[in-house]
């Protein structure tokens, strides 16, 4: 403690935000969604989720001591929220050892080499689910059935198709969708989380209560996960009405697969997204139409993931292109 | 054959051709004529892009040489990295005589170690010279001397200069100063001047650039110029002038012969004298001729 | 009913008006006064004294000569010792005339009595010629030359003038007690503004959290003999801060928008604080010249907080004394505003001058800046700059020296209001490199119009 004067350039005066209170309130946010997790899929559930948010957080102390030999900064929470949303996209059988791949590949290639926290173009979490979902296709698509054997120790876990896989096979098979709708969960069920699929991404239940604290917190805003469910919502629609035999309804899709989880959490990330409410809009409905082209068009059953990706590569020419309006510029009145 | 195979390797043949025929007209239809005595002449030049020439990198100084060399005299062009060496190896080629000019080096002018101007403030904000020189006149009250940030530091090319943590000011490398002047340019403050190398690496400057007066300097500074005129009138070379309360060297008049440094009773005179170099500020007993060579021993133990 | 406030942008610092409810105490006189010959916009004034004349309150002791300047006025009686440089606030010594007191005799002609004087004589033109001749410059804190808002042609007229009495910077309170105190003088000084100005219409904007300033406006108003406040009214604004910088504020009330590079004028629009108000009022039905102004003394660790109203050139510790308090222990910075304005300075052994509105002292827990972090690209400092601009992409280019880029982003728009700075989660030092970007092109702007 000295008795110097400080002098420094104005404001004197500092808010109270911080990074810490941004990623900690996000991991928060996330907490439903780990509860619904551990609901459905048990033990296996706790142990991805615990391992994800580990293994990133100590992957991102290693480089930073040891190879790019910075302050330290892994404890901030942002390389927890990566664990933690790199868990919620596998299914609850991963094998730890793929976790820890998908990990390493998540903060230390696609986080750290472009210089830590904020330089990323692209979805740090999504970068290790689309590596693990190259490397490990078999485990990653792998589904356990919910609640079955949750919680027994023993027992291996009975797997089944998502929604959306039972879909697209069903489709290519040559099957309408109301004949396949026997086999679908129903509504309330999906809501809940009650179907196979990603551990995070199963309940649109939990991960709206999440988004509901994002919002209200203020570490997030609307525009994203509004815009890309509601033009994902309304892409499918039309193919829908179009066509109800070979297309799925609006409702389905938004529950279905990754796309509650994406939107709200993957999409608003703050590091690889627009910087301004309208480039977030653009961003966010073109997120949605390619989320609705992947899963109608595409030979992937899901298609939420890419979908954010490829978005990722445009925002710096959204940034270009969607600048604020400066103050006095077109000399209202 | 399978006829998909046939197919691509016709189609990436034809492809192929018809981009080298492009190639090959694009090249020889939008050719630049230039004067091959540039190319030449930046071979000759160290290729480091410094800009310490005046030009912006070497190529620039290259169509500067051919241009003057049209005009039958390259004297005024210097490369200060490439030193006499490079610029008579130019003169050569072009069949000129290249100026004489003699080595310089980079010099910080201030003498104001953490011991010597304490800090009075705390400066809370980024570590950058440009940002905090206009807030306030800096930690230790001196509105001119050195802020110790090191914005001097990333802007040299050559690695020759770095910030002294023991000190506070910047530390310029014998060997490896070119004097292509970016330390100058970046220091908001104007500390750092280019000055001849010397004979031998002997020279001797005035350690402050302090224009306050006496008083007011020494109460922000124990080694600031109080312009008291000793070393103006103790020079037998007549090379020190007084202005703005501050005295200044004339380097083209200097000897080194360092009777100056002995008087100053704040030892704001700094030199390079011995043949056996220290950092700047430094004076070996070894190899120094001065009669008075204790005495500036002893000096250097203070400056330091 | 929503009150009104502008956009884009802007932050909620806590307010802290420590001192809101501390009424005006009259500071002694200081045995010497320094009075620094800068204390305004533009070219410092001339001195018209020298050492050893006598002086009295009121006397003109320097003059200004070229275009944007002042004049300034003794703020003591006795006699002048010297003409000297002198710490002030800026951190640097500026030339000042020193005075060493002795007594207070005022000049003649100063009315000194307390009874309100509402008849306007003068025109318009003799009403702003005055303005200047009595050194009035603004006191909100920019101190530019009052008369010369007032100059006017043909195709630069305005329709309304606008009284800031919205402070919205926290801690400061001065403006707040002039119009709880001073509220009759400051309605004469509207009528002279809107005279000298040939509008009809004036708003004197209040911030919400000053109930009491706005009522006993409205009360007032509403109380005018004969209409004489016709055209006059005060409006509350919704708390945000900068509301109080004029194009925040015109945009708020009015919703016109002053192109950038352009001035209120160019809307039709005159902008005043409330404290150049009184000073005009004093002026032009007093004759007495500004030498004088309200200024808050205060802070979380002192016991007692103050407004004072000081002499110009009395020196700042004054102000602690008058309190009867020392530094407390563990302040960091003394800042000569607001905190999120205002300068940060060295030492209290400095004058008051014309532009010092108030003196907060802050506490290590409140003024040390954090350790910067990477920008996450949250966007919270686009989403609050006020004037539209992105401050992560100014910080980022000014950082590499990219002034090019910086002027065609517009960072000369920037009012340095600092909003962003305030509010950046990684605590990075916006508002420092978009300065250097401002400084930088500033200095190019110039080199191409000397070319």
């Amino acid at each position: 403690m000295n008795n110097r004067l400080a002098v420094s350039l104005s404001p004197h005066e500092k808010g109270d935000l911080s990074v810490e209170k941004i990623m900690w309130g996000v991991v928060i946010a996330l907490a439903p969604a780990s509860l619904a997790a551990v609901y459905f899929f048990g033990y296996r559930a706790i142990g991805v989720v615990v391992l994800g948010m580990i293994f990133c957080i100590a992957v991102e102390y290693l480089v930073q001591k040891f190879i790019t030999k910075q302050t330290i900064t892994a404890f901030d929470g942002s390389a927890a929220v990566t664990g933690l949303l790199l868990a919620f996209n596998v299914p609850s059988g991963i094998p730890w050892w793929q976790l820890l791949v998908g990990s390493i590949i998540a903060i230390g290639v696609a986080k750290m080499t472009f210089g830590g926290l904020g330089q990323n173009p692209f979805n740090p979490a999504l970068i290790g689910r689309a590596f693990m979902l190259a490397s490990f296709p078999v485990e990653m698509t792998t589904w356990p059935v919910p609640l079955v054997n949750a919680w027994n120790l023993g027992a291996d876990a009975v797997s089944s198709a998502t929604p959306l896989g039972l879909l697209k096979e069903g489709i290519k098979a040559g099957q309408t969708v109301q004949q396949l709708a026997g086999k679908f969960p129903g509504y309330f069920d999906m809501f809940i989380g009650h179907m196979g699929g990603c551990i995070g991404e199963v309940s649109a239940l939990a991960i709206l209560m999440g988004g509901a604290f994002l919002l209200y917190k203020k570490i997030i805003t609307w525009h994203i996960p509004i815009f890309y469910l509601l033009s994902l919502a309304v892409f499918t629609g039309v193919f829908w009405l179009v066509n109800p035999a070979k297309y799925a309804d609006p409702l389905f899709h938004i529950l279905a697969g990754g796309a509650m989880l994406g939107a709200w959490f993957m999409a608003t990330d703050p590091a690889t997204g627009p910087m301004t409410p309208k480039g977030q809009v653009i961003f966010a409905v073109s997120g949605g139409i390619l989320c609705g082209l992947i899963r109608l068009m595409g030979s992937y059953p899901e298609g939420c993931s890419y979908s954010i990706l490829i978005m990722n590569a445009f925002v710096p020419l959204i940034d270009k292109f969607a600048k604020p309006r400066r103050f006095g510029a077109d000399a209202r009145r | 054959m399978n006829p998909v195979i046939l197919y691509s390797v016709a189609a990436l043949g034809i492809v192929a051709a018809a981009s080298a025929v492009i190639l090959f007209v694009v090249a020889k239809k939008f050719k630049v004529d230039e004067d091959p005595r540039i190319d030449e002449v930046t071979g000759l030049l160290p290729g480091a892009n410094c800009g310490g020439c005046g030009y912006a990198g070497c190529r620039n100084m290259a169509e500067a040489l051919v241009k003057a060399a049209d005009q039958d005299d390259i004297s005024a062009l210097n490369c200060p990295p490439g030193g006499s060496d490079t610029m008579s190896a130019i003169g050569k080629y072009l069949g000129l005589d290249a100026g004489e000019t003699a080595p310089a080096i980079a010099v910080v002018r201030c003498g104001g170690t953490y011991e010597k101007a304490p800090a009075k403030l705390e400066y809370d904000g980024p570590a950058k010279c440009a940002i905090s020189h206009r807030l306030f006149n800096g930690q230790n009250g001196c509105p001119y001397g050195c802020l110790g940030l090191g914005d001097c530091v990333p802007v040299c090319k050559f690695n020759a200069i770095y910030i002294d943590k023991q000190t506070g000011l910047p530390v310029i490398s014998e060997e490896k100063c070119t004097a292509c002047g970016a330390c100058v340019k970046a220091c908001p403050r104007a500390i750092i001047e280019l000055r001849p190398k010397g004979t031998e690496n002997k020279r001797v400057w005035i350690n402050c650039v302090n224009k306050e007066k006496g008083g007011v300097a020494m109460k922000n500074c124990k080694a600031a110029c109080i312009a008291c005129g000793k070393c103006v009138r103790e020079c037998p070379e007549n090379a020190i002038t007084l202005n703005d309360n501050l005295a200044y060297i004339d380097p083209a008049k200097c000897t080194a012969c360092g009777k100056c440094i002995v008087v100053c009773p704040t030892n704001a005179i700094a030199a390079t004298l011995s043949k056996v170099l220290g950092g700047v500020g430094t004076l070996s007993q070894k190899g120094s001729d001065l009669p008075e060579a204790k005495v500036i021993a002893d000096l250097a133990e203070e400056v330091n | 009913m929503k009150l009104k406030t502008f956009t884009p942008g802007g932050v909620h610092p806590p307010a802290n008006k420590l001192s809101a409810n501390t009424p005006t105490v009259k500071l002694g006189l200081p045995k010497e006064a320094s009075i620094p010959l800068s204390q305004h916009q533009g070219a410092s004034a001339v001195p018209v004294v020298k050492k050893g004349d006598a002086v009295k309150v009121g006397t003109l002791i320097a003059r200004g000569e070229a275009f944007i300047s002042a004049n300034i006025h003794s703020s003591v009686s006795g006699t002048v010792m010297k003409i000297d440089d002198v710490l002030n606030a800026s951190g640097y010594k500026t030339p000042a005339i020193i005075i060493k007191v002795d007594g207070d005799a005022w000049e003649e002609n100063i009315d000194r009595s307390e009874n309100l004087i509402n008849d306007i004589t003068l025109e318009p033109e003799a009403i702003v010629a005055k303005m200047k001749e009595m050194g009035i410059v603004g006191l909100g804190g920019a101190t530019f030359p009052t008369h010369i808002k007032y100059m006017m042609s043909d195709d630069r007229k305005a329709d309304t003038l606008v009284i800031n009495g919205v402070e919205c910077e926290p801690y400061l309170t001065a403006d707040h007690r002039l119009m709880l105190e001073r509220t009759d003088e400051i309605l004469q000084g509207v009528r002279i503004m809107m005279k000298a100005g040939k509008v009809d219409r004036a708003v004197i904007a209040v911030e919400a959290n000053k109930p009491d300033a706005v009522a006993i406006m409205q009360t007032r108003l509403g109380a005018g003999q004969n209409g004489c406040f016709t055209g006059i009214e005060a409006a509350p604004l919704a708390v945000k801060y900068p509301q109080g910088a004029e194009k925040q504020l015109l945009k708020a009330l009015l919703n016109r928008e002053i192109p950038s590079g352009k001035l209120p004028l160019d809307v039709g629009c005159i902008v005043n604080n409330v404290g150049t108000t009184l000073a005009i009022y004093e002026a032009l039905q007093k004759n007495k010249p500004l030498f004088e102004r309200v200024v808050t003394i205060t802070g979380k660790k002192l016991k007692k907080t103050g407004n004072f109203l000081v002499r110009i050139g009395t020196p700042a510790n004054m102000l602690l004394e008058a309190l009867g308090e020392e530094m407390p222990e563990h302040t960091a910075k003394i800042i000569n505003g607001g905190p999120m304005m205002g300068k940060a300075i060295n030492s209290l052994d400095i004058p008051i001058t014309k532009g010092i509105a108030g003196i907060v002292l802050l506490d290590e827990s409140e003024a040390r800046r954090r350790k910067p972090m990477n920008c996450i690209r949250c966007a919270r400092c686009v989403a609050v700059c006020p004037m539209g601009l992105e401050p992560y992409l100014l910080e980022r280019l000014a950082e590499r020296e990219n002034f090019a880029a910086c002027e065609a982003a517009a960072v000369s728009d920037c009012i340095e209001c600092g909003s962003c700075s305030y509010t950046c989660p990684s605590a990075r030092p916006l508002l420092d490199y978009i300065r250097h970007g401002k400084v930088n092109v500033m200095r190019i702007m110039r080199g191409r119009r000397q070319q």
